[in-house]
């Protein structure tokens, strides 16, 4: 009996070392609402390191913020001249990769750890997990794939996929605020958010939450009709158009 | 001041679409045109996603083509069995169209096709009205009169099976071209964006002799009725027209259209027609450039499922 009460306490203190912390991180917002006069937010989020049963903290810590927003499927499509002209000749699937990714760190990504390490952990954008359909097989592809890397740019360029260095900010060794930019053209659905701390090139704590971006008031209600009573929608649309019309031949009416 | 399109998804400035819609409006007040072929490019620009702007673009031009329309009934210039005629093939024509639609968007060259029919269409169309106003106004400043119209001359049109009488009109013609060209219109209108008229003008005119008091008129009864069963169409199969952004357009269509009727009224026919080819030509052109010239980027995304 005592002895298995000895075997326990030696194993937890063996763990304890790597337990030694842990992370408390909050939003400034849960929810996003895309209004009709929606252009993109900042979401804040908060938190602090705090220490287990007593342990000391270090004072050099890294924090590496991953937001991602909701699945969608893409086709990334290559031009070709043919006979003259560009054309769609070549195309790839991405297959359930996140329409909105925000990599948020306090310094250089290779500098937090090992290049092992964050591609076991899936940090960063060259770590990230981005599927691809090759015939019948589901997998990624090395980072300097030319579709891997043209979808990333484009991503980048609709502002919907980001890597900052400079996004997470340590106000105190243990308090950090990281800003996550939501864009104007950012995706409605559920986003993850995920924060792994790291001391001397290990990831020490994770913590996980997460933020919705709905549409709102008008927005909400053409969206949700459009899709769900298309008929009506499309009746209405038209009858819109034709009250106007005539609306303006009434008005501007000259014999 | 940013508003916040619903279906296109993006933020666009409430102002410049506004303009947009009363510089087309203008335009096509002038010549009597949907203007479609101008406004689906220039949303594209602007960065709307092509297939909502084709959509959207639909009830646009229901809107001021409507307004037009009810002008020219209460002027008694429209020809309402031309135009039904018309219309039972152009029905058909926009429901091929709009399927045809949804299966390019499906095979990834939904842009290509747009861009090949826009450059065939706008520079052929184009080159015919310059050439054709071209010389119109070389015979009127020879002193000789300017008449589009010319009794005697028939073209092989004439000699097909099926004839039927159009009073408004003043002609005798078999059915088969007045369906072949309502196809024509709806078909091309539902992949396009575009409601025709510039196309529909000068075919009733070369092919069917129609004369020039019923032509604008009844063109518009028959755009109306396409783009306002296109909208309904890409709504209930593709859900991708934007009442938001519609309704903007709608209101800077139909007051730049007023004013561009007006100006319109002030000029030579002849004169009006060599402007809107030069357009056409142009905007053809425009979109030639945009095939042959490599992109910035070779590379794009498309959205398959969310």
């Amino acid at each position: 009996m005592i002895a298995r009460a000895a075997l326990i306490l030696a194993a937890l203190i063996a763990v304890s070392p790597a337990k030694a912390e842990r992370l408390v991180v909050s939003l400034s917002n849960e929810r996003i609402a895309v209004t009709s006069n929606f252009v993109g937010e900042n979401l804040v989020l908060f938190g602090t390191v705090q220490a287990d049963q007593g342990k000391r903290l270090s004072d050099d810590y890294d924090l590496v913020v991953t937001a991602t927003g909701p699945r969608e499927t893409l086709r990334t499509r290559r031009k070709e001249r043919v006979l003259g002209i560009f054309v769609n000749v070549d195309s790839r699937e991405f297959v359930r990769v996140p329409s909105y990714l925000a990599i948020l760190t306090d310094r250089p990504i290779g500098q937090i750890a090992g290049p092992e390490d964050l591609r076991r952990l899936q940090v960063g954008m060259d770590n990230f997990i981005l599927t691809q359909r090759v015939g019948a097989d589901f997998a990624d592809t090395v980072t300097d794939d030319p579709f891997r890397k043209a979808f990333i740019r484009l991503k980048r360029q609709q502002n919907l996929y980001a890597q900052s260095d400079k996004g997470v900010t340590f106000l105190t060794p243990t308090v950090f605020r990281a800003s996550v930019p939501v864009p104007a053209n950012a995706p409605t659905g559920l986003y993850g958010v995920d924060v792994k701390l790291f001391t001397a090139g290990a990831m020490v704590a994770q913590a996980a939450t997460t933020f919705a971006v709905t549409k709102a008031g008008v927005e909400e209600y053409v969206a949700e009709a459009a899709q769900d009573n298309s008929l009506l929608y499309g009746l209405a649309t038209m009858s819109m158009a034709l009250a106007i019309g005539w609306l303006a031949s009434v008005v501007f009416r000259r014999d | 001041m940013q508003i916040y399109l619903p279906i296109a998804d993006l933020p666009v400035n409430l102002f410049l679409v506004l303009g947009m819609g009363l510089a087309v409006g203008f335009i096509s007040g002038m010549f009597g045109i949907g203007g479609g072929f101008l406004m689906t490019p220039l949303l594209i620009f602007i960065g709307v996603p092509p297939a909502v702007a084709v959509a959207s673009v639909a009830s646009h031009i229901a809107a001021s083509s409507f307004s037009g329309a009810l002008n020219y009934w209460r002027r008694r210039a429209i020809d309402v069995a031309l135009a039904l005629m018309l219309l039972s093939a152009g029905i058909v024509g926009t429901a091929c169209g709009v399927w045809l639609f949804t299966m390019l968007r499906a095979l990834d060259q939904l842009d290509l096709v747009i861009g090949i029919a826009y450059v065939a269409l706008l520079t052929t169309v184009g080159a015919l009205m310059v050439n054709e106003s071209v010389r119109a106004e070389l015979r009127a400043y020879r002193g000789m009169p300017a008449t589009l119209r010319r009794p005697g001359s028939h073209n092989w049109v004439h000699g097909l099976p099926l004839k039927m009488r159009f009073k408004r009109s003043k002609i005798y013609v078999s059915a088969i071209p007045v369906w072949g060209i309502g196809f024509t219109i709806g078909f091309v209108g539902a992949i396009m964006g575009i409601g025709g008229g510039f196309l529909l003008v000068p075919m009733l005119i070369y092919f069917l002799r129609v004369p020039t008091a019923t032509v604008i008129g009844t063109s518009m009864v028959l755009t109306l009725i396409t783009m306002a069963s296109a909208t309904v169409l890409h709504a209930v199969t593709n859900h991708l027209v934007d009442a938001i952004l519609a309704l903007i357009l709608m209101v800077g269509g139909v007051i730049g259209a007023q004013f561009g009727a007006n100006t319109g009224q002030k000029m030579r026919p002849e004169r009006l027609r060599l402007m809107l080819g030069l357009l056409v030509f142009a905007v053809g052109v425009r979109f030639a450039y945009e095939l042959v010239v490599p992109p910035d980027d070779v590379f794009s995304l498309r959205l398959v499922t969310r």
